[in-house]
């Protein structure tokens, strides 16, 4: 049995011997807001933030987030307001299919407080390892460079 | 300013249920036993191992088929399961449910499959020879010549859809022999009526629900887990649910045709266009699926949006064991626009013009007729503008900054910034609109006008194109209700959509929604003999005259509206005839930067100028036009299945490469409004045209920058390397 606090809350679970933590997240905490595209650590669909470093979670195995924090795509709003982030993705046009948008809005929002000035290509590098087949990322773009200019 | 996207709040929350994000109480874990050869005899199928696992609910295979064993959209020809032979690396040849995802996979692991290998048929152009194929199809028309001659061979590789959500969804018995699936897909009817043929059911029992879509791009056309779900749930009781990893994913749909081609242009020496021949082979791969379709694409677009007086073209989609391909994005388009495209290019250069002059001499207008089939083209047609505009866009600066995550190679800081060359390439692209050659294509409709605004009912997949906001403005703009919402009916409740494929749903449930929208506010109208309608109700000059509530107090005002385009028809033995509905057309203009020493590259900019008739959601359609460019951008230097022997050797995310952050260009793009002559407001469908040409444009930049004869996409490194080496030595 593991504990961890998930997007403030405290959770207990059993997670298999192999199972990733994306999969105890979806599967066992009922947190579905993350994505799988490929499991694979290659699309960032996954995004999540544990203990303070963005990471792919399903490259993390479940059983190592004993007494980690984590934050999900479903603890960057507060309540019924959306974060800027996810203002800016909606107005940019920043979503299409929205499949990557989990991803997108976590990695983003880990970029926004650790570099709160990107330059575009700090935002292309940091962002590259989030892959979005719908938007050709203009509208990503955009909505970054929008929050980058209001900071 | 463009209306917000419906969908967009639960998206950003992470709320919005995608199919595998779906559950049920009780539910089963399914998942699918492949075949590991390219082609071989099934001698044995021992399931026995796999059911003795505790946890395995069910193994089944084709016997367990009740209805037709085959699929196909447009030839049922692909059996439900492998039947006597697997005729494809990955085919599925029996599925499994089991308590959860671990246990089904150790199912599938544990039934015995005996298989002869037999010799794959992997090479088209065998194939062809053999009498391999699905569809020939030639058009002849004209016998001028002209004195300028070029003739080039070119070849497109096989690219994947790669949708981000992979197929996925949940099937749902009812108790009674019937079921229900909860399923993404591209076209909810057409699922409907194969899966009821193979489900041996009677079309009531068997509904399907559109559940959340993580992009589709032609890979959602095809069936892929839609019987298998329903078979197991059927035979289980109990609701089971499959998601592909993604390494199934990328054996589980069909992907795009590669081609081989080709051409030969000949012109006047003032640059008209005279003659153009051209051959063109699509591997179609094991089955069917629309490989007559776009085989056919192919061949109507294989002069491109240009004049000319003699077209002899010989197109054929040859059966393989290689995967089976069909619908993406562009279908078929795509494959000949690289070859008319490089052939304009080097048609411009025997010449001794300007490549953009030639393109501009002999484009297409409205008056004209499609060189291959003939057709007299009415509505709009806008070549000459979209090459004359996208012509005066200026061009962006030439700062190749030292910073290496801008350079070829990126943060490999393999190439230094004096070794950059810098290329500029040109390309148009024509498609077709909504379905063709005579199909019976309509859309269905609802519109209900109730106490609380005004819903739209609809089948048609929103598979991120926006569709679901375009239905929406339709609904405010014909009625004056503010408050609208689209509402996905199941198939038993409301008639097909058609597909959200052929750029042709803002054309096609758009104008049915605005059809149906107007017939509600005329009815609202009579029946509260007023003269203006909103949220509050029926409205006389000034006046309130009847709210909303009391309007539909003895029921919502309801019509339903089926809307088709201008009516089309086969071609006639030479190919010709009026065959499409309408045209779209675009240019793209790319700025490359190549080392040309490693055969990096890195796509600085794309800027188009695109035809979209009249756009209806500005914001959606340049999302639609950035998304389009960069597959095209995949396609023209990184996406490619590589296949050996029929297998695939990169089915994973690792090393299948998909543009990235790092590898988008900024894009500036000049939407060309000319109101066409059918689809609501005279909107065109936008999605495809972006996919088309930029795949050229960049090639030719590339071209321009290294001087190396490119015939094939994608690029290779070595493509440029291997020139630029034996260049360099001379
Ligand atoms: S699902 Fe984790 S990186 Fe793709
Ligand atoms: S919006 Fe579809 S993958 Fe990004």
């Amino acid at each position: 049995m593991i504990h961890l606090t998930v997007n403030g809350d405290p959770h207990s679970a059993e997670p298999g011997p192999a199972e990733s933590l994306l999969s105890m997240l979806r599967n066992r905490l009922g947190l579905a807001g993350s994505k799988d595209a490929c499991e694979q650590g290659e699309c960032g669909s996954c995004s999540v933030i544990l203990d303070g470093e963005l990471v792919c979670s399903c490259l993390v195995l479940a059983a190592d987030t004993d007494g980690s924090e984590i934050r999900t795509v479903e603890g960057i709003a507060d309540g019924d307001d959306l974060s800027r982030v996810q203002e800016a993705l909606l107005a940019e046009g920043g979503v299409q299919c929205g499949f990557c948008t989990p991803g997108f809005v976590v990695a983003a929002t880990h970029l926004l407080d650790t570099n709160p000035d990107p330059s575009d290509d700090d935002v292309r590098e940091a962002l590259a390892g989030n892959i979005c087949r719908c938007t050709g990322y203009g509208g990503i773009m955009r909505a970054l460079t929008a929050l980058r200019e209001d900071s | 300013m463009s209306a917000p996207r419906p969908d967009g709040t639960p998206k950003v929350r992470g709320e919005f249920a995608f199919s595998s994000d779906l559950s049920a109480e009780g539910m089963l874990w399914g998942t699918t036993v492949r075949s590991p050869h390219a082609r071989a005899r099934i001698d044995r199928l021992d399931t026995a191992a796999a059911l003795a696992i505790p946890g395995v609910r069910a193994v089944l295979t084709i016997d367990d088929v009740p209805g037709r064993r085959l699929f196909g959209l447009e030839h049922p020809d692909q059996p439900v399961l492998a039947e006597g032979e697997a005729r494809f690396w990955g085919e599925p040849v029996a599925v499994v449910a089991a308590d959860d995802r671990e246990t089904a996979r150790r199912g599938a692991d544990a039934v015995v499959v005996d298989y002869t290998e037999l010799e794959p048929f992997t090479d088209p152009t065998v194939a062809e020879d053999r009498g391999e194929t699905f569809r020939v199809f030639d058009i002849t028309h004209g016998d001028a010549t002209g004195t300028v001659v070029v003739e080039g061979y070119y070849e497109t590789g096989m690219q994947d859809q790669a949708p981000l959500g992979t197929e996925s969804g949940l099937a749902i018995p009812d108790g009674e022999g019937g079921v229900d699936l909860h399923i993404s897909t591209q076209w909810l009817h057409a699922d409907h009526e194969q899966v009821v043929a193979s489900l041996g059911l009677e079309p009531h029992q068997v509904r399907l629900h559109m559940a959340g879509i993580g992009g589709a791009f032609g890979a959602r056309e095809d069936l892929s887990l839609q019987v298998h779900l329903c078979l197991l749930a059927l035979h289980t009781g109990r609701p089971v649910k499959m998601v592909y990893d993604r390494s199934e994913s990328f054996v589980g749909h069909v992907h795009r045709h590669p081609a081989r081609m080709w051409y030969r242009h000949e012109a006047e020496p003032d640059g008209t266009l005279r003659r153009v021949e051209a051959k063109i082979i699509l591997d179609g791969g094991a089955y069917a699926s629309t490989s007559s379709a776009v085989l056919a694409n192919s061949a109507y677009f294989a002069v491109g949006p240009y004049r000319c007086d003699a077209v002899r073209v010989h197109a054929v989609a040859a059966r393989t064991n290689n995967p089976p391909c069909g619908a993406m994005r562009g279908f078929g388009a795509v494959q000949s626009c690289f070859g008319y495209e490089s052939q304009m290019d080097r048609l411009a250069d025997a010449l001794g013009m300007d490549p953009i002059e030639l393109r501009l001499k002999n484009a297409l207008a409205p008056g004209d007729r499609l060189p291959t089939t003939g057709q007299l083209i009415e509505g709009s047609m806008p070549v000459r503008e979209v090459i004359e505009t996208l012509r005066a866009m200026p061009l962006p600066a030439d700062e190749t900054s030292g910073d290496p995550r801008r350079l070829p190679g990126g943060t490999g800081n393999t190439t230094p910034a004096s070794a950059v060359v810098r290329g500029v390439g040109f390309a148009v692209g024509i498609k077709n609109l909504a379905f063709s050659e005579g199909f019976d294509d309509y859309a269905e409709v609802r519109a209900s006008l109730g106490p609380d605004g005004l819903t739209i009912h609809t089948a048609a997949a929103e598979v991120g194109q926006g569709l679901v906001t375009v239905l929406e403005q339709i609904g405010r703009s014909a009625t004056g209700v503010e408050t609208v919402r689209v509402v996905w009916d199941t198939t038993a409740q409301i008639g097909s959509a058609g597909s959200s494929s052929a750029s042709r749903q803002s054309q096609m449930s758009g104008g049915a929604a605005l059809s149906a929208c107007e017939a509600v506010l005329a009815e609202a109208l009579r029946r509260g003999a007023g003269d203006r309608l909103d949220d509050a109700g029926v409205w006389r000059g000034d006046e309130l005259v009847t709210s909303l509530a009391d309007l539909t107090a003895d029921g919502p005002i309801e019509q339903l509206e089926r809307f088709r385009h201008p009516r089309t028809h086969p071609p006639d033995e030479h190919g010709r005839g009026d065959v499409h509905a309408g045209y779209a057309v675009a240019a793209h203009r790319a700025v490359v930067n190549v080392d040309p020493e490693l055969g990096l590259i890195r796509v600085v900019h794309v800027d188009t100028a695109q035809d979209v008739g009249k756009a209806l959601n500005p914001q959606a359609v340049i999302g639609q036009i950035e998304g389009g460019i960069m597959q095209g951008v995949g396609l023209a230097v990184m996406e490619e299945m590589i296949l050996r022997d029929g297998q695939v050797a990169n089915a994973s995310f690792t090393d299948y490469l998909l543009p990235t952050f790092a590898d988008a260009p900024t894009v500036e793009a000049a939407m060309i409004e000319d109101p066409d002559h059918w689809g609501p407001f005279g909107a065109k469908g936008v999605g495809e045209p972006p996919t088309i040409s930029s795949t050229p444009a960049i090639v030719a930049a590339i071209r321009a920058a290294t001087g190396a004869a490119l015939t094939r996409v994608p690029v290779r490194a070595e493509d440029i390397a291997s020139q630029w080496s034996v260049a360099s030595d001379q």
